[in-house]
């Protein structure tokens, strides 16, 4: 590896990486917040309290083993297997022919969606029991429990899980490239092909997937400790601002 | 006082699988009246509580609100529960909402009201619980008494038909206790109907209408507190007080 050949890529390739860069990191965020959107959805279907009896227990029971059937199918494939069967089976089977960025986005959504529905499970089975009681003794169903008290205790405490999917989002879009996706990967390859100089059009990528996945690590941190606001509550300010008006008259 | 009946029971029953933790228990509560149910843990008081509004399902028997059953198949239960309002032992308030929307999420989204009008009653019912200073705080970031006084301008802003206490005071600190407890006097004395399960049994002499003593999923006495404290009538009710009333001793 020689310095000269690293400023070289670096200088004379640098929209291509950077086009590489968006491609990869525009996936990974539709794929992580449409998997979140989805595993939210599947999460919330799968803890509904089955019916004693009827026809909706057994219209529920089928749905869930449709989820679950969906998650473990996309748990249990890779995704680069995913990606290949969906790209090409629609393309010949259906004689579909979808934008290559489109299949990618829905394949790492659906992927994603899999993974969020098991973490968004964990997540409502770990809420307190009475969280739910106290919403229901004050007439909530089960929506408006789910909405108003428990799912947004479940978003702050999956947030962590959330962000390794993203980073894992990041890294793995990297298989899309056996479909074309114009991601980083994918440029680097063109790139590295073209010069003949693989490791350093791979070191570069290397540091651009590091910075891209530090970031969003990094910023997810500040919000997570955003949401959780202070500590204690300072009830002495408090009465300090109701007392000097008073002192004013 | 008027007679009118807010909720009675009739023959209720429930077992977790082969315990049978209530037995044909019939009993009802008044408009404007006091109950305190009082017994040793296991003999089925919170169940019963617990079975009047619903997160238990009762296995048998009848709960008539205003001259319907509710336990009948189709009863629009989440109305029915609005009109109960619930305090726990845990105090169960909601984690992701402060002290204010703790008290306005209900009544926004289960009684309709406008997020203004909910504010309103909301911050009269925190100002009788005494904690109108910290509508901002989260739960966490209050202590156990602070926290029931809350739960309890909860249960009040929905402007409930009865109030159901589940053991209010039991998982809060000796000195927390009183202050959850003078609130309760208040709310008392104001007419309020109110159905306590209490190991409390100073608070239940002075502030119940009526005392009924559980054991072993009956309703062994029901009385006065007079009736119940000074003269029970049933051997095992002497024989609880004078447990209790020993302990609170040492």
């Amino acid at each position: 590896m020689s310095l000269e050949w690293l400023i070289r890529i670096a200088t004379n390739y640098w929209p291509m990486f950077l086009r590489g860069a968006w491609i990869t990191l525009l996936i990974s965020i539709v794929g992580t917040v449409v998997g979140f959107i989805i595993g939210l959805c599947v999460g919330v279907i799968k803890t509904i309290p089955l019916p004693e009896k009827g026809s909706k227990r057994i219209f529920l029971k089928t749905i869930n083993g449709l989820l679950s059937a969906y998650i473990e199918f996309f748990r249990g494939t890779p995704m680069i297997v995913q990606s290949m069967v969906f790209y090409y089976g629609t393309a010949l089977v259906f004689d579909i022919h979808i934008d290559r960025l489109l299949a990618a986005m829905i394949i790492v959504s659906v992927n994603t969606g899999a993974y969020m529905s098991e973490i968004v499970r964990g997540g409502i089975s770990s809420i307190d029991k009475g969280q739910f009681e106290a919403a229901h003794a004050i007439g909530m169903n089960h929506v408006q429990t789910m909405t108003n008290v428990v799912l947004p205790q479940v978003v702050r405490n999956i947030l962590p899980a959330t962000g390794n999917e993203f980073v894992i989002n990041i890294k793995d879009t990297s298989v899309l490239n056996v479909i074309s996706v114009t991601e980083l990967y994918f440029q680097t390859k063109t790139i590295a092909g073209n010069n003949f100089r693989y490791t350093e059009a791979f070191f570069i990528t290397s540091i651009i997937y590091f910075v891209m996945t530090f970031t969003v690590t990094r910023i997810l941190r500040a919000f997570e400790r955003k949401l959780d606001g202070p500590e204690n509550y300072n009830m002495l300010g408090n009465q300090m601002q109701v007392a000097i008006p008073k002192k004013l008259d | 006082m008027s007679k009118e009946r807010v909720i009675e029971i009739q023959h209720l029953s429930k077992s977790f699988g082969n315990n049978e933790v209530l037995k044909d228990i019939n009993f009802s509560v008044n408009k404007g009246e006091v109950v305190c149910i009082i017994g040793s843990s296991g003999s089925g008081k919170s169940t019963l509580l617990r079975c009047i509004n619903m997160l238990e399902k009762p296995d048998g028997g009848k709960i008539i609100y205003k001259g319907k059953n509710i336990l009948q198949e189709g009863h629009d239960i989440y109305k029915y529960r609005a009109k109960l309002g619930m305090v726990f032992q845990q105090f169960n308030l909601f984690k992701n909402h402060n002290a204010l929307s703790n008290c306005v999420v209900g009544q926004v989204k289960v009684l309709g009201r406008s997020e203004e009008e909910a504010k309103e009653v909301a911050m009269k019912y925190l100002k009788v619980v005494g904690m109108e200073n910290y509508i901002h705080a989260k739960p966490r970031q209050l202590s156990g008494g602070q926290q029931q006084r809350i739960a309890i301008a909860r249960a009040l802003s929905m402007e409930p038909d009865v109030m159901l206490f589940d053991e209010p005071t039991s998982a809060l600190d000796p000195e927390m206790v009183g202050e959850v407890l003078k609130v309760m006097k208040e709310l008392a004395n104001t007419g309020l109907t109110m159905l306590i399960v209490t190991h409390e049994m100073g608070f239940a002499r002075e502030v119940a209408d009526r005392v009924v003593f559980m054991d072993k999923g009956v309703i062994a006495e029901e009385g006065t507190p007079e009736e119940i404290f000074n003269n029970p009538k049933e051997e095992r009710t002497k024989e609880f007080l004078k447990r209790i009333l020993n302990e609170d001793l040492d």
